[in-house]
């Protein structure tokens, strides 16, 4: 074997491309590290009709595809993708499996990982290469009230899945090429154990605020309905979700769907504002696992200061305001 | 009779984890024992099981010796019998071993399992990793977040919602399944259970011999993952205040952040007024 370059892999993971762009953004981040490594950034797709995701991938940052397309694959299968998931890495020996945390990702990844005998760590936050050329991966625990750095020492590769929304997919290129590595479904395929009797998307029973990656929170702090209602206003120019306390959903600023804490809905956006709230107990449980916090209150000692990333001191209602005309202006349609 | 296991894990009270006001740090040793909700959901989802057709069920946990309540509260709610794997070797692990540790249990003492339920995850390490390792270690199907289950001859039928899609499953047994929360309750402790699960209950205790394994695979040394540091995200937070006019403040809070809000939004906030 050759100076083989070192790859950063990344799981094509298209199933729901236009909702959840996190193959993307995994890309994205690869690049930054390869770059750190010297290594190349690889997306494997498993599929069948694949054309249009290979393109993107590649315009997005893609060195290397590995594709298998077999109609065999029209449907993601665990034990079929795990086979051949496996095979391939056996092959290739990259040096990072990188796995979005959708629910396939985090079901699936486990699953390569032990074929293959290493490590995984779960829902990461933020990845880093470190003076060693080893991959360090941040990951909350105990409900993102912790988060805890660990890295794969000595097994290969290190595979990490990451959250969706945390990293900034590259602006695309259509003139970038990249290498297409056909491998084809072998002959030898074990039978499948599970077998999918029906598969249908689901009625829209997903839940936005919990999934939202921003989400703009008020409390009572925020004065009025009236000033309350401009928070729609300003999450729809950010295409986030609003989120309420209790004492708003009492007063019937909000409706209880907003409710955001013990007794509602736990939150993990990658960036929350919160506007006029205390930060009782109550609420910010339900609040840690966000990234980063902006909090804005008239009282700089009031707790949600404590553990907001920027804390800005001011009228609630008015930093409504200033900020819709603000990103209004910034945002160019 | 159908054998079933079920394995769950003791975790802190997070909801009531003592904090250091001052620090932000946890005193996890103040932190009080609880069974993992999902582990709870998967021990009822074997309960449902029983109640139906029959079964015998197992607990297994692997965890320091105060994880036995875990299991004598299994026993309380109708579990057959506990398996309480202590080690001070086995601290300290992450899913690999985690997964390897639980299949040695399993296969030394239910090698004839039909069925084996785990939480879809945990709520201290929440990796949600430890089912489907399992599943390959013992190189048996398995199928994650699963909602309602039933078993009809050598099939479990699986009903779950994953990335939007609402599935059914047919599994071929011996198989994994891991359990998701549910908003359905699961049922309370019987008094004759009670006394059963404090009287002279069915719980074996093992460790890292009786069960042949060797030190480097198990625990902190056979982990693959090591982790370097663990810090509490709000000692870090707050670090920055911005006060002065609404205007001085939005020009700060762009001047430092266009690019991390932009990125979320997808859209360059960058571009200067007019
Ligand atoms: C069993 C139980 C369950 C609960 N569950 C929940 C729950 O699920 N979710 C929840 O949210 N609460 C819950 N609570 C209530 C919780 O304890 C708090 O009372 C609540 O979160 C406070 O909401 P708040 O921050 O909006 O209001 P307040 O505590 O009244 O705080 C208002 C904040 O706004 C600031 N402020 C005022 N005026 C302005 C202004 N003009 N500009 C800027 N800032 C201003 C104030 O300084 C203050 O910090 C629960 C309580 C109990 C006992
Ligand atoms: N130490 C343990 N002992 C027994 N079961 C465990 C242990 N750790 C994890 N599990 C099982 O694996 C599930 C998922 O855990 P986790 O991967 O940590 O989120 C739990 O709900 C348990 O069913």
């Amino acid at each position: 074997m050759g100076e083989k370059k070192r790859a950063i892999w990344v799981f094509g993971d298209f199933r729901n491309y236009f909702q959840n762009r996190v193959t993307l953004q995994l890309i994205s981040k690869a690049r930054e590290m390869a770059g750190m490594i010297g290594g190349e950034v690889c997306v494997v797709v498993l599929g069948s009709q694949t054309a249009e995701y290979v393109s993107e991938y590649i315009a997005h940052g893609a060195d290397k595809i590995y594709l298998t397309e077999d109609p065999r694959l029209v449907e993601y299968s665990m034990e079929t993708y795990s086979f051949l998931m496996e095979r391939l890495a056996r092959r290739e020996k990259p040096e990072i499996i990188l796995v979005g945390a959708t629910s396939f990702g985090r079901e699936f990844a486990p699953h390569v990982a032990k074929r293959l005998g290493t490590g995984l760590t779960a829902d990461c936050i933020d990845l880093d290469i470190d003076e060693k050329g080893l991959l360090v991966q941040r990951a909350p625990s105990f409900g993102g009230k912790l988060i805890a750095e660990t890295v794969i020492p000595e097994r290969r590769p290190q595979m990490a899945t990451v959250r969706p929304g945390i990293f900034q997919e590259l602006p695309h290129d259509f003139s970038r090429t990249a290498e297409i590595v056909h491998v084809p479904m072998p002959d030898n395929m074990p039978s499948d154990r599970v077998h999918i009797i029906s598969r249908e998307p689901s009625p829209a029973k997903e839940d936005h605020l919990e999934q939202a990656k921003i989400v703009v929170c008020g409390g009572r702090g925020m004065g009025s309905k009236k000033k309350f209602s401009r928070l729609y206003e300003l999450a729809e120019l950010l295409g986030g979700e609003v989120g309420a306390t209790r004492p708003v959903v009492y007063l019937n600023w909000a409706n209880r769907e907003a409710l955001v804490g013990q007794a509602g809905k736990q939150i993990r956006p990658v960036i929350l504002f919160s506007f006029g709230i205390s930060g009782a107990i109550q609420h910010t449980a339900s609040i840690r696992k966000s990234c980063f916090i902006i909090a804005i209150n008239k009282n700089p000692k009031a707790p949600i200061m404590k553990m907001a990333d920027v804390a800005i001191v001011a009228d609630a209602g008015q930093i409504c305001n200033a900020l819709i005309n603000e990103l209004k202006q910034r945002i160019r349609r | 009779m159908l054998k079933l296991v079920v394995c769950i894990k003791q975790v802190p009270q997070v909801s009531e984890l003592p904090w250091d006001p001052e620090t932000w740090h946890l005193q996890r040793e103040l932190a009080e024992g609880m069974m993992n909700p999902a582990c709870r959901f998967a021990l009822e989802a074997a309960l449902k099981i029983r109640d139906k057709i029959g079964a015998r069920i197992t607990a297994v946990t692997m965890g320091p010796p105060s994880a036995e309540e875990a299991l004598r509260e299994a026993v309380a709610l109708g579990a057959d019998k506990g398996i309480l794997l202590t080690d001070r070797k086995m601290a300290g692990a992450d899913t690999y071993t985690t997964s390897l540790t639980l299949s040695k249990v399993i296969q030394k003492i239910i090698p004839d399992f039909d069925l084996i339920l785990c939480g879809a995850s945990t709520i201290d390490s929440d990796t949600a990793q430890v089912g489907p390792q399992l599943a390959e270690e013992l190189d048996i199907p398995g199928v994650a977040y699963v909602h309602e289950l039933t078993i009809a001859g050598n099939k479990a039928r699986i009903r779950r919602v994953a990335d939007g899609f609402s599935e059914t499953i047919e599994m071929e047994l011996p198989g994994l399944v891991t359990i998701n929360t549910t908003s359905e309750a699961p049922r309370y402790m019987s008094f004759r259970g009670f006394q059963q699960a404090f009287g002279e209950s069915d719980i074996i205790t093992h460790d890292a011999a009786s069960l042949g394994l060797h030190q480097e695979w198990i625990g902190a040394r056979g982990s693959a993952t090591k982790i370097r540091n663990v810090y509490s995200p709000i000692a870090e937070r707050g670090n920055l205040v911005l006060t002065g006019t609404n205007k001085k403040i939005l020009d700060q809070l762009f001047t430092l952040f266009d690019d991390r809000i932009g990125g979320v939004v997808g859209k360059d906030l960058k571009t200067e007024k007019n």
